[in-house]
């Protein structure tokens, strides 16, 4: 499908769904849709009327401040929150997210990265990407099947790419926390989703690791819609990608980099004046 | 071929515990059938029961190791699962005695004709049959786990609550099995057996060749579970331990991995009952208490739990400590005698016999190679 074309169609599916029509949208160009989203836990309203769109392809990086909901919306797509109202809806429309868990979620194809590395610590660093390849994942599968015999290559490529290569006999618990944040990253390509959720990939990261982790994070969305969420502007700068700012659960500001961080509003919430 | 991916599959405690296992097998039923009673070498029969009694345990440990040390499930019910094989070994045996009854009635059971029933309840059918009730030894425990796990791992019970409900329904099963009209010889339970497969329980080479038979399926349990465990499946198992919901969200169904592995092992804990009842003689309600599926907890903890051989060691070791406990003047401390194991393996040995050793073995060798490593160095700088 043609970018360009999609983009400009998607504002034109809410007007008509906004206009009455309370079913949603049959067809949307985007790969993750997120319309009137808001949930509330004990009386607080964590997310109010979310509207996001992901276009397939792209790469959107989501800041804001503390509380303003950026994981939350992360957990209700991958369906460990269920939204008290709103439309989520996968794959061009073809999906409600709503109505599933988050296993049905993750066959779907949409991979999540936590904001606290979260491995696997008494395997090795190749087991926790061998457990991620995507395949059948059932019991009777696990016990026959292929994953038992998966060619060390296919495990090793993708462990060059997270470099961790050197690292695969280890056992995950003992790797430092930069090391556990790619081996989640490569995790999530051993995964092979359609969308990549990725939550704060640079917290407690040195410099260095960070622009590793930057220039990795772009070559994953040469073949992968990618979502990050992250505090860090220089990080966010490194990725080159359209900006969302959310603030108290809901879209505060869309664009570049500079259009955002030139936005008033955006100042005012950042500086808390 | 064959042998390097059998080999392949066992780490040295493995091989060591096979190794033991095909030996005490071999050896000890023959020793009691073939030696001469005053030799050195010869095995008395009630040494070869008690052992046969340890080896049932083993059993019922290394299936509460698979659920608990690798998947995390910390059942305190493992004891109804090795009752319920208990009880359809006992069915059979009892079917077995025939008209040799106190009250000579062919058609029921002693404890029927004193209940006045008049004809055999409908759960008796087919018992009289061996095939039958070897299925129903794995076939009712794995049932009864299967609809228990279905309905607690759907609803996403776990931990302590989930450990809390094993233990309600052991003592829920307890409780039905001590009333006459369940049709299990209530307080009393199943006893007085006389035959096995036509051969009488008592004699000496029945009772070999039930020794054997433990020890076989211990051995069998045990290349089952070392198999679970260290497929892809086994991985998974682990993973859903240390953290379940990461699991979740790489697309694993989490309940149905946790249901397999449940299932299995109760089916595991039935066989092990199974083979204890003609052994021991007698099933009856108390084989339900609690306190029995907490005891085989701390055999696992002893042992070394998520080691399997740890487990089948644990409950060995344990249930030793506890014979000569329990016959002597030390009988009255036995209770505190095992809590304070437990408390002293939990603190002192985490990880428990079998899983300190390895560790210890595995630093040696760490040092060997480092110590090797820099002598290398200092050797080539030296040239």
């Amino acid at each position: 499908m043609n970018q360009d074309q999609s983009q400009s169609q998607a504002p034109a599916d809410i007007a008509a769904f906004e206009g009455g029509t309370k079913a949603p949208p049959a067809v949307t160009s985007a790969l993750l849709y997120l319309d009137g989203v808001s949930v509330s836990f004990d009386g607080y309203r964590a997310i109010r009327n979310l509207s996001l769109f992901i276009e397939p392809g792209e790469m959107r990086a989501i800041i804001g401040p503390n509380g303003a909901g950026k994981t939350t919306m992360m957990d209700i797509v991958t369906g460990k929150t269920r939204p008290d109202e709103g439309d989520v809806l996968f794959d061009h429309g073809k999906h409600d997210l709503t109505k599933l868990d988050e296993t049905a979620i993750a066959e779907l194809g949409i991979g999540r990265k936590f904001q606290k590395p979260t491995v696997f610590e008494s395997h090795t660093v190749a087991d926790n990407v061998l457990l991620a390849l995507s395949g059948p994942r059932g019991p009777f599968a696990s016990l026959f099947g292929w994953r038992n015999k998966v060619a060390r290559e296919k495990v090793d490529a993708i462990l060059e790419t997270a470099g961790l290569l050197e690292h695969r006999a280890r056992l995950a618990g003992e790797i430092s926390h930069g090391q556990k944040q790619w081996l989640e990253i490569g995790m999530l390509l051993a995964q092979d989703p359609a969308i990549l959720l990725v939550d704060e990939p640079v917290a407690g990261m040195t410099d260095h690791e960070t622009e590793l982790t930057a220039a990795l994070l772009r070559q994953i969305n040469k073949e992968h819609t990618v979502i990050v969420v992250e505090h860090d502007m220089a990080f966010v700068r490194a990725l080159d990608c359209k900006v969302t700012c959310l603030h108290e659960g809901s879209v505060l500001a869309e664009g570049s980099l500079d259009r955002v961080a030139g936005d008033e509003r955006v100042i005012e919430v950042y500086l808390g004046r | 071929m064959i042998a390097k991916v059998f080999f392949e599959r066992y780490d040295r405690a493995g091989l060591i515990f096979l190794g033991v296992m095909a030996t005490i097998a071999i050896f000890v039923p023959l020793s009691n059938l073939l030696l001469p009673t005053d030799s050195f070498l010869h095995v008395p029969t009630y040494v070869m029961s008690l052992v046969g009694k340890y080896l049932c345990y083993a059993i019922l440990a290394l299936s509460l190791d698979l659920v608990w040390g690798y998947c995390g499930i910390l059942s305190l019910g493992h004891g109804a699962f090795f009752a319920l094989g208990g009880y359809a070994m006992g069915m059979y045996l009892m079917r077995q005695i025939g008209s040799r009854g106190v009250y000579g009635n062919p058609d029921l059971p002693d404890f029927m004709v004193f209940l006045n029933w008049k004809e055999i309840p409908w759960f008796w059918y087919g018992f009289d049959m061996f095939p039958f009730a070897l299925l129903m030894m794995a076939l009712v425990p794995g049932l009864l786990a299967f609809l228990f796990g279905w309905l607690a791992f759907r609803s996403r019970v776990t931990g302590v609550y989930l450990s809390i409900i094993t233990q309600a329904m052991t003592y829920a099963l307890l409780l039905a099995f001590f009333r006459n009209d369940m049709g299990f010889g209530g307080n009393n339970g199943l006893t007085d057996f006389k035959d096995i497969l036509g051969f009488n329980i008592q004699a000496q080479g029945t009772r070999a060749a039930l020794f054997f038979a433990t020890a076989l399926l211990l051995i069998l349990s045990y290349m089952l579970a070392r198999w679970m465990v260290t497929t892809a499946f086994g991985k998974v198992l682990v993973a859903v331990r240390d953290a379940e919901s990461r699991t979740r969200f790489l697309g694993y169904r989490v309940e149905h991995f946790k249901l397999l592995v449940f299932t299995v092992s109760a089916a595991m804990a039935g066989i092990a009952g199974a083979l204890y009842v003609p052994q021991v003689g007698i099933i009856n309600p108390s084989e339900f208490s609690p306190a029995n599926s907490i005891e085989a907890v701390i055999w696992v903890a002893v042992g070394g739990r998520g080691t399997l051989v740890g487990a089948a060691l644990g409950a060995v070791v344990v249930n030793f400590l506890k014979t000569w406990f329990t016959t002597g003047f030390l009988a009255p401390y036995w209770l505190f005698m095992l809590g304070a194991l437990f408390i002293g393996v939990t603190l002192a040995m985490p990880k428990g016999i079998v899983g300190t050793l390895q560790d210890w073995s595995a630093r040696r060798r760490e040092r060997a190679t480092y110590t090797e490593k820099s002598a290398q160095k200092i050797a080539e700088q030296g040239e």
